[in-house]
């Protein structure tokens, strides 16, 4: 039995979707052109696999085994259609930015991984926090990368915020002419997504050498 | 008599039964049965959302469409209730449109405004770009905003008055205010064709093709001004060959 603190790291790093597993590049390079797109969507994602984690887990004693796959999908997608409906209806400015991409949270196979691998086996509390910081750990990836690219592209630091928090601006970081069409494009998230995951393996690695180097010295003084 | 009692008892020690075709059909059935139940359930549960978001939903969109109305034509140049005095067009050649579209007519004080219509440039850079034109009853644009279009992001965008670096007069403004009075219909051109609509150096493409299909639509318009704010609400405009 995992503990709520393994769950978190391992949403947030150990496991990370996009850092470890390489899971959900559609989103990841379609939607990270600036932070506040790129981490709603994240969160859009947190909530429904949050949801769908919870609703499996709480039905999973009523799931037969071999129809278990069908009715994983269609519990998520039924959860993204609801998203989508109150999104569409309640934060209309952001849907007209995610809209076209809300669909695609059905099609990112994380929150079917998360179900299969978690939910259809753990407690319904447990799967709702493991299925929420796993799309967490998912947004901060992607708002991460948005950061980077709209910086890198086109000058600039949470632009768009207005959109989700009115009264916030976003922020001309270099001169407004600027404009680099690599950070806007596919390709840039790529390149900068590379970036990413050697800077993780490369602190995964340290933490592991300073490990074992820890292993090596402590046995000693009881040796001695 | 012996056999089938002995029969009787070797199936009664096993655990399973070997699974005979009467009880794989069980099985599917009662299978199929919950996943039925799944689909009912789910299905139910998406249908009271949507009739719980729909009138937000119809609001947005009815607000987004006069937002987009309003950034062609200004609102204090009509006072009618402008989303629903509309008539809808047949797919046109000049305006470049292969499906019918919906024309919104402004009216203030009962006098004819403006017409609003879309055009589509069929020979953007990428792909088709869309224009919503405002025509007023003078014969002049109002102004055009592109709606939708596929141009190189930060090359030939600039046509969208949001990407267009320059904020203080974006390019597409050009078509404020103007008519074939101001700018002769043979001089409706980029200026690199020899026209009088300016044009950023190096990205030619796009620019030309929302100035043509500006002046195409402005031509088809012109001469059915009065036909169009003539005919009933609601009513296709139906054209002779």
């Amino acid at each position: 039995m995992s503990t709520y603190r393994e769950i978190t790291a391992n949403g947030l790093w150990k496991q990370n979707s996009i850092l470890a597993q390489v899971l959900g590049m559609c989103p990841t390079l379609a939607v990270t052109t600036n932070f506040t797109n790129a981490f709603s969507l994240g969160l859009a994602t947190a909530f429904v696999m949050g949801m769908s984690n919870g609703a499996v887990s709480l039905l999973r004693a009523f799931i037969p085994y071999e129809i278990r796959i069908p009715v994983f999908i269609l519990i998520i997608a039924a959860l993204v259609t609801i998203v989508d409906l109150s999104m569409n209806a309640w934060t209309h400015d952001l849907y007209l930015i995610l809209g076209i991409f809300i669909p695609l949270i059905v099609t990112n196979c994380i929150v079917l991984a998360r179900v299969e691998a978690f939910a259809a086996k753990n407690p319904a509390l447990k799967s709702t926090w493991d299925g929420f910081i796993m799309g967490f750990g998912l947004a901060l990836v992607l708002g991460v990368l948005g950061l980077a690219r709209e910086f890198v592209g086109q000058g600039t630091l949470f632009s768009g915020i207005e959109v989700v928090i009115p009264g916030l601006h976003g922020i001309q970081v270099l001169p407004e002419d600027y404009s680099f069409l690599l950070g806007i494009l596919p390709p840039g998230a790529f390149i900068l997504l590379g970036f990413m995951i050697a800077i993780r393996n490369w602190l995964d690695a340290r933490a592991t050498a300073a490990k074992a180097a820890a292993a090596r010295i402590s046995p000693e003084p009881q040796a001695g | 008599m012996s056999q089938e009692q002995t029969q009787a008892s070797t199936l009664s020690h096993d655990d399973i039964p070997p699974p005979g075709e009467s009880s794989i059909l069980r099985i599917s059935a009662r299978t199929a049965v919950i996943l039925l139940w799944y689909c009912i359930a789910f299905t139910a549960l998406m249908a009271a959302t949507y009739f719980a978001t729909k009138p937000a939903i119809e609001a947005s969109a009815a607000a987004e469409k006069l937002q987009m109305i309003n950034a062609v034509l200004s609102s204090d140049r009509y006072d009618n209730e402008l989303l629903k005095d509309t008539i809808s067009l047949p797919a046109t050649a000049a305006l470049g449109t292969d499906d019918s579209t919906t024309l919104y007519r402004a009216r203030k004080n009962g006098e004819a405004s403006a017409l609003i219509l879309e055009a589509v440039a069929p020979d953007g850079y990428s792909g088709k770009i869309r224009l919503i034109l405002a025509v007023k009853a003078n014969g002049e644009l109002a102004a055009v905003r592109v709606t939708e279009h596929k141009e190189t992001p930060g090359l030939g965008d600039y046509i969208d008055p949001k990407k267009d670096r320059n904020k203080t007069r974006p390019w597409i403004t050009q078509f404020n205010d103007v008519g074939f009075e101001q700018i002769p219909v043979t001089e409706f051109k980029v200026k690199k064709d020899g026209g009088r609509i300016d044009q950023m150096s190096g990205a030619t493409i796009s620019p030309r093709a929302v100035t043509n299909a500006v002046r195409r639509a402005l031509e088809w318009t012109l001469p059915r001004r009065e036909a169009l704010f003539a005919l009933p609400a609601g009513q296709t405009l139906e054209e002779k060959p």
